[in-house]
């Protein structure tokens, strides 16, 4: 039997008085492509943050890739990992973030190669080969020499996409990924990430596109205020609500 | 298609009406009266007791220009040495370590607070304090020998430089969007990688109106230094008119030369300005 890429397990997330995430469990399968929706504040983006440990969890674990994320259990206790060690970790998941948050002092191809490079020590050659591939894969291989600056959001977006894919992580992280985008710009980023979770790329998307979803998730899971409400098959969650809260949602985003 | 609508009567065409140009008589008068003040100045130097004879002949002789070499490399190594320590205490006021934190604000605390005359004069007198210096058992020397002028002028000035840069550093880092540490972090960057390799970079381009202006500062603050005879600009000045009575002359000299050299800066900061503005830029390549 296979397991599961990522196990979430009871896990539990407090922003001072707010509680951002209560009891949350979850698996995410190799090769799944799964859609977090939900109103904002819903904690889908801290799930998100906490799997890539941007955020630390306050109670539960979670397990990416058979590995407890951020602990170490000793002698009946949770010691915290060094920095070193989370920086390891982190190098499983690609993160994508809403604003782009790609480097402006540095290219679109120098900052795809900065991480393989400079955190993994790979030699730049090579890197920039694949670099060149990537950016040829999210149709930007004419910007290589482009600074963030002179890009349109869309592209910046394919980008950043491609700087996560050059660490070869086996789950890549996007937290609501055009959201910050023009409307005309939307689809070109919808278009790649299509193309990757049709190569088989194990995917978790906070997302407000319901038809990307539809379409592309195997799984959407409906949140609010800090637990999982309803999940499924995208053509049940979407097409079909069962819980009330998820037909007030939908009604209200469509 | 229908004709766009008919266009309403009453308001002329003013196509090729050109803007006249104002008087602005404000300008002339002021400019004049400046102009006047100006001259009555110049007149009042030119008939006053000034031997502008002694002023050409002394702008360039050996001893003023060695004076102005010493201010430079004083002003140089001091501001690397401020800036390594503002980036140090910087780094470490932003760190979450609580012992570092303070250490760091301990620091910018007692050399902000208390006058840069008086640090010079305290490293330089060290010698009072500790008689000899150095590691026991591997190396000791006597402090009168090892605290120079020089080394006392360098820590002096470059520590207490360091107090202040650290601040200009630390607003620089936290103009840095927090976006940039989350990408930095996504790609497994550690703390300190992050800073040097993302960070800072673009933290420079914050920082070096505010570090331009602090360098010309300390091209200034070098002349303090002539209180524990280091040999620069304004000492050796001082030691020409000591000797030739003209007080007035020599200092013009001095201010002659620290005006050329800060002149002289200003484009180089907007040179060093557009090497780290890269990226901002639409057109920027």
């Amino acid at each position: 039997m296979t397991k599961p890429l990522v196990a979430i397990r009871s896990v539990s997330k407090n922003f001072g008085e707010f509680q951002a995430l209560k009891n949350v469990s979850l698996d995410v399968w190799p090769g799944e492509v799964m859609c977090l929706i939900g109103a904002s504040g819903s904690g889908k983006t801290t799930l998100l943050r906490c799997i890539n440990q941007l955020a630390t969890i306050d109670a539960g674990g979670i397990w990416l890739d058979g590995e407890l994320l951020g602990v170490r259990e000793h002698g009946g206790r949770l010691h915290r990992l060094s920095e070193h060690q989370i920086g390891r970790q982190r190098l499983k998941t690609g993160m994508v973030f809403q604003r782009f948050n790609l480097f402006p002092h540095k290219t679109a191809l120098e900052n795809i190669i900065e991480g393989p490079t400079q955190v993994q020590g790979r030699k730049l050659d090579e890197v920039r080969a694949e670099a060149i591939e990537l950016l040829r894969r999210v149709g930007l291989a004419a910007k290589a020499d482009a600074y963030p600056a002179q890009l349109s959001g869309g592209q910046q977006q394919r980008v950043a996409i491609a700087r996560a894919l050059a660490m070869k992580p086996m789950l890549m992280l996007f937290d609501e990924p055009t959201s910050a985008l023009d409307p005309e710009l939307v689809g070109e980023v919808l278009a790649v990430m299509k193309e990757l979770a049709k190569s088989g790329m194990t995917m978790m998307v906070v997302t407000h596109e319901l038809g990307f979803a539809r379409e592309v998730a195997d799984r959407v899971v409906y949140m609010d205020q800090g637990a999982i409400v309803e999940q499924g098959r995208a053509s049940d969650v979407l097409g079909a609500p069962r819980e009330e809260r998820t037909k007030a949602f939908l009604s209200a985003v469509i | 298609m229908k004709p766009a609508p008919a266009l309403a009567q009453g308001f002329p065409d003013l196509s090729g009406t050109r803007i006249a140009r104002e008087p602005h008589w404000f300008r002339w008068i002021s400019a004049a009266l400046i102009v006047l003040v100006l001259a009555a100045i110049a007149r009042a130097f030119a008939n006053g007791q000034i031997e502008w004879s002694y002023v050409g002949r002394f702008l360039t002789v050996k001893v003023i220009l060695e004076g102005i070499v010493n201010t430079m490399v004083m002003a140089v190594l001091a501001m690397m040495l401020g800036i390594f320590l503002g980036i140090v205490v910087a780094i470490m006021r932003l760190s979450p370590n609580p012992v570092l934190k303070s250490v760091a604000a301990g620091y910018t605390w007692l050399f902000r607070g208390t006058p840069l005359i008086l640090q010079l004069l305290l490293w330089f007198n060290l010698a009072l304090v500790f008689p000899t210096i150095g590691i026991p058992g591997l190396w000791t020397a006597r402090a009168v020998d090892v605290m120079t002028p020089f080394l006392a002028a360098l820590l002096g000035l470059g520590i207490n430089q360091g107090a202040y840069t650290s601040e200009v550093m630390r607003a620089g880092m936290l103009s840095v969007d927090i976006g940039q540490y989350e990408a930095a972090q996504a790609i497994g960057m550690g703390r300190l990688r992050a800073l040097r390799r993302i960070i800072l970079p673009q933290a420079m381009r914050v920082v070096i109106p505010p570090l331009g202006n602090e360098f010309i500062g300390m091209v200034k603050a070098t002349s303090l230094a002539s209180v524990i005879q280091y040999p620069e600009l304004l000492h050796n000045a001082e030691n020409i008119y000591y000797a030739n009575s003209r007080v007035i002359e020599l200092l013009i000299v001095a201010g002659l030369w620290y005006l050329l050299v800060v002149s002289i800066l200003t484009p180089l900061q907007m040179l060093l300005e557009r090497r780290f503005a890269r990226g901002t830029l639409r057109l920027a390549r």
